[in-house]
C-alpha cells in the first residue's frame, strides 16, 4: 500500500480544496466496506455526492455507467475510477484497498471459525437456511432485472439460453458468454440501426 | 501449493475479464470451476461460502475470497481476491479517461443491450445453482420461494432475509 501521507498527491478533480488526503480517504472506504450489508454501491455513492462532495450526480452516474458495462466487480471498477480521479495511480488503490482490507479481514475470521465449527449440526443447519433466503434473493434479483429490460420477448430466450447451458449442460462459461453476447449484442446493433433507418436519419445498413 | 496458487490466479483472472453482469453473475461459473471441474471443495461447501459471505458486509466479491481460502488458505484467499479484481481494475485505470468519447457509441449501447439477457439467465442460474447445492428439502425450497417472492414486492433489507433464514435454519424448520 502506498505511503497514506494525506497530504500529497495531484487532486485534478479538486474544485474547493476539499479533496481528502490518502489516509482520510482510506478510512472513510474502510467505514463503508464494513458497513455495506447486500450492496457497498449505494453507501459509495452516499460518501462520495452528498456527504463529501468529491463528484456530482452525474459524473458519479457516468462512471458508474462505465463500472456496469465493463466486466467485473460494479464496486470494485467504481473504487479504482473514482481513486484515479481524486489521488492518480495512489488514489486507485487506496479507495480500492480501503473497501476491500477490513471487510477482507472479517470475511478470513469467519471461515476460521467456518474451519473450526462448520462440521456442528447447528452451524450446518443456519447456513442451509441463509443459503436458501439468498437464493431466494439471487431468484429475485434476476427477476427484477428481467422486469427492466429492454424488448423482453425478443431477449429473454437468450437468458433461458444460458441459464439451461450453465445448470443443465455445465458449459464453461468463457467461451460460452463471448459467444452469446456476440448474437444479442449484435441483434440490438442490427435492431438500433434498423430503428435509425426506418426514422431516416441514416442510410440502410 | 504455488502451481495451485497460480492455476488459482489465471482461472479467475479470466472470469473477471469475462464477468459481464458482474459477480453474481459469475457464481454457476465458479460452482462448475471448483466443484464440478477441479474439485478443491463439495457442492455443500459451496454453498456454505455463500451463505456466510451473504452474512458478512462488504463487496460482493468477497465471496471469491472465502473460495480462494477454502482452496489454499489466507494465500489462496489473497490471490483470488487479487485476480478477480486486478485484470479490469488495470483497464479500468488506463480507459477511464476516455470513457466519455465511448459512451455515446452505438456499439457500446448494442452490449449494454446485449449483456442485460444473459445477465439476468446467470443470476438465476446462480440461484438455482446455491438451491441445489445447499441440500434443501421440501421445506427449504419453500423458503427459497418465499423470500424470492417477498424480495420482488417488498423493498425490506437483504439482511432481514438472512437473519430469518438463519433463524428458521437454527430452528429446525428447513
Amino acid at each position: 500500500m502506498p505511503n497514506p501521507d494525506g497530504k500529497s498527491g495531484v487532486t485534478p478533480a479538486a474544485e474547493a480544496g476539499a479533496t481528502p488526503g490518502l489516509l482520510e480517504l482510506f478510512l472513510a472506504c474502510s467505514r463503508i466496506g464494513l458497513s455495506g450489508f447486500g450492496g457497498v454501491l449505494p453507501l459509495l455513492r452516499h460518501m462520495l455526492v452528498e456527504q463529501r462532495r468529491l463528484l456530482d450526480g452525474p459524473e458519479f452516474n457516468a462512471l458508474l455507467g462505465l463500472c456496469q458495462f465493463l466486466p467485473g466487480s460494479n464496486v470494485i471498477n467504481l473504487a479504482v475510477c473514482v481513486g484515479a480521479r481524486l489521488h492518480g495511480v495512489r488514489g486507485a488503490i487506496v479507495v480500492t484497498a480501503g473497501l476491500l482490507i477490513a471487510p477482507f479481514a472479517l470475511m478470513m475470521g469467519l471461515a476460521a471459525l467456518y474451519g473450526l465449527w462448520g462440521h456442528l449440526a447447528i452451524v450446518q443447519d443456519m447456513l442451509r437456511g441463509i443459503a436458501a433466503a439468498g437464493a431466494g434473493l439471487l431468484f429475485a434479483t434476476g427477476l427484477k432485472m428481467a422486469q427492466a429490460m429492454h424488448e423482453r420477448w425478443l431477449y429473454l430466450p437468450f437468458a433461458v439460453l444460458i441459464l439451461v447451458a450453465m445448470v443443465v449442460l455445465k458449459l464453461p462459461l468463457p467461451p460460452l458468454m463471448l459467444a452469446l453476447l456476440a448474437v444479442t449484442a449484435g441483434l440490438a446493433w442490427w435492431r438500433a440501426r434498423r430503428a435509425l433507418a426506418e426514422a431516416g436519419k441514416v442510410p440502410r445498413p | 501449493m504455488i502451481l495451485l496458487l497460480l492455476d488459482l490466479f489465471v482461472q479467475f483472472a479470466i472470469l473477471n475479464v469475462i464477468a459481464f453482469g458482474g459477480i453474481t453473475a459469475l457464481l454457476p461459473e465458479l460452482h462448475r470451476l471448483v466443484v464440478e471441474q477441479r474439485m478443491w471443495m463439495d457442492s455443500t461447501t459451496f454453498a456454505h461460502l455463500f451463505a456466510i459471505a451473504q452474512s458478512a458486509p462488504g463487496p460482493n466479491l468477497l465471496v471469491v475470497s472465502l473460495i480462494g481460502w477454502k482452496v489454499a488458505g489466507i494465500p489462496g484467499a489473497i490471490v483470488a481476491t487479487l485476480a478477480i479484481s486486478l485484470p479490469m481494475s488495470v483497464f479500468i485505470y488506463v480507459f477511464y479517461r476516455h470513457w466519455e468519447r465511448f459512451r455515446t457509441a452505438p456499439w457500446r449501447a448494442a452490449i449494454q443491450v446485449g449483456v442485460a439477457p444473459l445477465a439476468v439467465g446467470l443470476v438465476c442460474a446462480s440461484g438455482w445453482l446455491i438451491a441445489a447445492s445447499a441440500g434443501l428439502d421440501y421445506r427449504g425450497v419453500a423458503l427459497v420461494v418465499v423470500c424470492t417472492v417477498l424480495m420482488f414486492y417488498r423493498h425490506w433489507h437483504p439482511l432481514w432475509y438472512i437473519a430469518a433464514g438463519a433463524a428458521a435454519g437454527a430452528a429446525g424448520l428447513v
